[in-house]
């Protein structure tokens, strides 16, 4: 008995939390994927009836809108920050001397919550005392600055918060794949002469490629949860025109009453993060493993 | 003549270069303020009043400084329909925060130190299917876990977001000090078996006096997603339980009375405090764990 | 006597893939067994077998005459020396050495007093109170000896303890270790790849390959009659000639003729060989190969090889040369006449030729 118990403590010890994680993870994936194929709306039925709830999203204008806004969102999210955190992270590379304070300051929003985030820039831009008013005063009087109450324009105030939060940590990213450069491939270029901007473009980025990959995994995955941004930013507003998939399960489930639909569309959520996380994780589990 | 030129041309790109310095630097503090100056208008905005904020600039300093934003956001300010400011809703945060933060990191700890020294058949198939869990969106698992905090009895207590908040990071934190534990020749394992130590033993007084970063590195990543977390804190809490990230945004979103927006920002930067402070006094190891949390391994 | 140690019949196998094979090896009390072999032999596998860190898929396992086959590794009174040495890093040396008393419950006099024998034993008491971290690579090596030696163990097990050191310190240690062997009259395995040590230290030695053990005997049997052509190879330096040749009855004696470089053959003549094939490999060691004047002997024969290098080493001249379509090394003496290019005539000690047969690679005689 001892003995067995020995031989085997290390499995027991791992037991709950796997069986924790198999319940509440993967359970409860299925019980999700069970349910988006039923017709319920305030309680839950389980009589399989079919993709009645994907039909009904697909048909849904809000729906639309949503997968449309996480379209335009994801996109100039993801390449904008990893412009700019690639840019800030060759800048901070030159030997700048106070590089600790800056990389500081640059990364220290990744630090707050998004509620606080989208708390500040909604006050920032807010038309009527924020930076159009601010500009106005100044006496350009024509100056309008309204994209977070202009239905057309609002996405783009959460793709600029979004920005503002994760850039920074783009760039350490970058920052350190940088570092990690052999430090004789980049001697051996400045002793063939070549200048450095040809060294970044030549030899430097391109050997960066697994870091571009993370991180346009880390921000995909943001991208698709985001969900706390555009609920203190915008509420989602004007109307639904920032909408994101996460807001609209989130309304299905908890306000509409209607748990079909926020299955179905929790459930089209995870497939598209499967999609990008999957193929990742498993190549780098494999490499892993040799 | 010969060095005449050289000498010439060696000035000329000294002089480009010394521009090029400073078209650099000019650049890093304008990105610098770029990201400070949120934090600047929120603080500013915080220590003016209500009529300086509708007469002044957005930028301004405040002519008069004043504290009655902070105290109306930390005691008096609405979240609709009570009006005791942030300050329960931060004891909240704190009473979740800390016990889920505590509890993750031990359970990540052991699970991290199995996979990594005590390999058995299956572990490797175990501990991927505990890190593609991380990486699943939460709305998947919303509706079924409200059910089941229902029928657990725990529905809307601090305890039911205690249990949601272990469960939901147990993948980060094992994934942690599983890749911090590999690292770790396996012979000192094995060495410490032929001493006659057992496997809690041998955790307890060689690798746990070992894992000081990793703990710090886990133990900041954990405190910074749970303090500012909103889904799980906004689906799985009512009135009295809420976190103060759901309070924050339920007083910048109260449409009742006069807009506050001193109020609003003095609220947002006592929720943002905690985190901030982590951050200022261990960046180092907060940049760890993003990086490890990112760059699996 | 009974054996200290006795393995029969153990195989190892990880999924479908067969690490060790059909092992079978026994140790007198005192002997220093040495397991040698390139990497990925199993060598090391077989060192965690028998310390029990790895279990055995078949057979069993005997320590001081009692069956060990499922016993946990704390219960087999056994004491471990690690490749890297494995310090508990937050530990003091003080507190290396008592740990595993620690955990036995040995009373605090018992450690403390075990604690000073060692430290004096092996002169590391002034390091007892640093962390492992702070001492140099041959410190480390010696607390790890002291945390091993403090237990008295019936058997003490080596994982190739001296591979971290540099050669000059390697060589001191292996010195220390011997001594140490010889004080205690401890019985002692010891795995390594490095076949000098093995050589120099050992009573009796395994030579392992794929899982399989080559031959099992003392070094002066492993070096003058290695059982195979690959315990011919793997142990000596500069390795045994293996020259392929063919036998031609001839009355009393064989002859043994080897193609050299330029086609004329060279025949040497063995008096007692009987019952070769016609094909075989003949191994003879660098140092059978010698000066005429130097190898004067009932079974030396000369012959004429063409030299093509000669590597001088200091207290030996190596001459290179082409022999069977194989280079061969012969080990001359430091004033040797022999030249690049030349004739030269030298005498094979045909008293300590190994045969080997081509196809299977066994010892012939």
């Amino acid at each position: 008995m001892t003995k067995w118990l020995e031989e085997h403590t290390p499995k027991l010890v791992l037991a709950p939390s796997f069986i924790a994680i198999l319940v509440f993870v993967y359970g409860f994936i299925a019980w999700t994927a069970w349910v988006s194929l039923t017709r319920s709306r305030l309680l839950p039925r389980y009589e399989i009836e079919g993709f009645i709830q994907y039909e009904r999203l697909f048909d849904s204008p809000r729906w639309d809108t949503a997968l449309n806004n996480l379209f335009i969102f994801g996109l100039l999210f993801i390449l904008i920050a990893m412009f700019l955190g690639l840019i800030l992270a060759i800048l901070l590379d030159q030997n700048i001397r106070t590089e600790g304070a800056i990389r500081t300051i640059y990364l220290y929003p990744m630090a707050l919550s998004m509620i606080v985030t989208g708390t500040a820039w909604k006050w920032i831009l807010n038309p009527g005392l924020g930076i159009e008013a601010m500009v106005r005063s100044w006496g350009f009087e024509d100056f309008t600055f309204d994209w977070l109450v202009n239905p057309e324009m609002a996405i783009y105030t959460v793709v600029l918060a979004a920005i503002w939060q994760s850039s920074g940590f783009v760039m350490a990213l970058f920052l350190a794949g940088l570092r990690s450069v052999d430090g004789e491939i980049i001697k051996a270029a400045q002793v063939d002469g070549i200048p450095t901007w040809r060294v970044y473009t030549a030899i430097i980025i391109p050997s960066m490629a697994p870091i571009f990959l993370s991180a346009f995994i880390v921000l995909s995955h943001l991208a698709i949860k985001s969900f706390d941004l555009v609920i203190a930013l915008t509420g989602g507003g004007p109307g639904y025109a920032t909408d994101l998939p996460a807001t609209y399960m989130y309304a299905m489930a908890f306000s509409r009453g209607d748990i079909g639909q926020a299955a179905s569309s929790a459930m089209i959520m995870m497939m598209v993060v499967f999609a990008i996380v999957v193929p990742y994780l498993y190549s780098e589990l494999r490499s892993k493993d040799g | 003549m010969a060095d005449l030129s050289m000498t010439q041309g060696v000035r000329q790109s000294q002089a480009s270069k010394i521009a090029l310095r400073w078209l650099l630097y000019s650049l890093l503090v304008l990105f610098a303020l770029f990201y400070l100056m949120p934090l600047f208008v929120m603080i500013t905005t915080s220590l003016k009043s209500l009529d300086e904020i509708r007469t002044g600039d957005l930028i301004a300093l405040p002519r008069e400084v004043t504290f009655d934003a902070w105290s109306t956001a930390w005691s008096s300010a609405c979240t609709g329909i009570q009006c005791e400011g942030v300050r329960p809703y931060f004891w909240n945060s704190v009473l979740i925060a800390i016990p889920a933060v505590a509890i993750s990191t031990l359970l990540g700890a052991m699970n991290g130190y199995v996979v990594a020294q005590w390999r058995f058949r299956g572990a490797n198939i175990i501990f991927s299917l505990m890190l593609f869990g991380c990486f699943i969106p939460f709305q998947v698992v919303l509706l079924p876990m409200a059910r089941t905090l229902g029928i657990m009895g725990i529905a809307g207590t601090i305890p039911g977001l205690i249990f949601v908040h272990v469960i939901y990071g147990l993948g980060f934190t094992t994934l942690f000090f599983r890749n911090f534990y590999v690292s770790i020749p396996a012979e000192l394992t094995k060495a410490a078996k032929v001493d006659g130590a057992g496997f809690f033993r041998i955790f307890w007084s060689i690798f746990l006096p070992l894992s000081l970063p990793i703990i710090v590195v886990t133990v900041i990543w954990q405190f910074t997603q749970i303090w500012n977390d909103f889904l799980f804190g906004v689906s799985f809490s009512q009135a009295g339980t809420q976190p103060v990230t759901v309070a924050l945004n339920n007083i910048v979103n109260s449409t009742t009375g006069v807009k506050e927006y001193n109020v609003d920002m003095a609220a947002a930067i006592i929720a943002a405090l905690p985190t901030l402070f982590v951050y200022v006094v261990a960046g180092k190891y907060f940049i760890r764990g993003l990086t490890a949390g990112s760059v699996k391994g | 006597m009974s054996p200290i140690l006795e393995i029969n019949n153990l195989y190892k196998n990880y999924g479908s893939t067969e690490i060790l094979k059909d092992i079978n090896v026994s140790i007198e009390p005192g002997d220093f067994l040495v397991l040698v072999g390139p990497s990925g032999c199993g060598k090391s596998t077989l060192l965690n077998c028998i310390a029990g860190l790895e279990p055995i898929t078949s057979g069993s396992l005997k320590i001081g005459g009692q069956d060990m086959t499922h016993v946990s590794p704390k219960d087999r009174d056994i004491a471990m020396v690690f490749q890297s040495y494995a310090l508990y890093p937050t530990m003091s040396v003080a507190k290396n050495i008592t740990f595993g008393m620690k955990v036995r419950g040995v009373d605090q006099a018992t450690q403390e007093r075990k604690l000073a024998q060692v430290a004096q034993q092996l002169q590391i008491e002034p390091l007892l109170n640093r962390r492992p971290g702070q001492l140099s690579g041959g410190q480390r090596q010696r607390v790890a000896m002291g945390r091993a030696l403090v237990r008295d163990p019936k058997l003490f097990l080596f994982d190739e303890p001296l591979s971290n050191l540099d050669a000059k310190l390697r060589v001191e240690m292996r010195t220390e270790i011997k001594a140490l062997h010889h004080n205690l009259g401890a019985s002692m395995v010891y795995v390594t790849h490095d076949q000098i040590e093995a050589m120099t230290l050992a009573t009796k030695i395994v030579v392992m390959k794929g899982g399989v053990i080559q031959q099992i005997g003392s070094p002066s049997e492993i070096y003058n009659r290695p059982a195979n052509l690959f315990v011919a190879d793997f142990m000596g330096s500069p390795a045994m000639n293996l020259i392929p040749a063919k036998v031609r009855k001839n009355g009393a004696g064989t002859h043994i003729e080897i193609t050299r470089k330029d086609g004329v053959p060279i025949v040497l003549t063995d008096t007692k060989t009987e019952n070769l094939p016609e094909d075989v490999i003949l191994g003879v060691r660098p140092e059978d190969i010698a000066d005429p004047a130097v190898r004067i002997g009932g079974h030396a024969q000369e012959a004429e090889c063409l030299i093509d290098m000669v590597e001088p080493a200091g207290a030996d001249t190596f001459a290179v040369m082409q022999l069977g379509g194989k280079h061969v090394t012969a080990r001359l003496h430091a004033e040797t006449t022999a030249r690049p290019g030349q004739l030269q005539k030298l005498a094979f000690d045909l008293g300590k030729v190994s045969y080997f047969a081509p196809d299977t690679g066994l010892r012939l005689n």
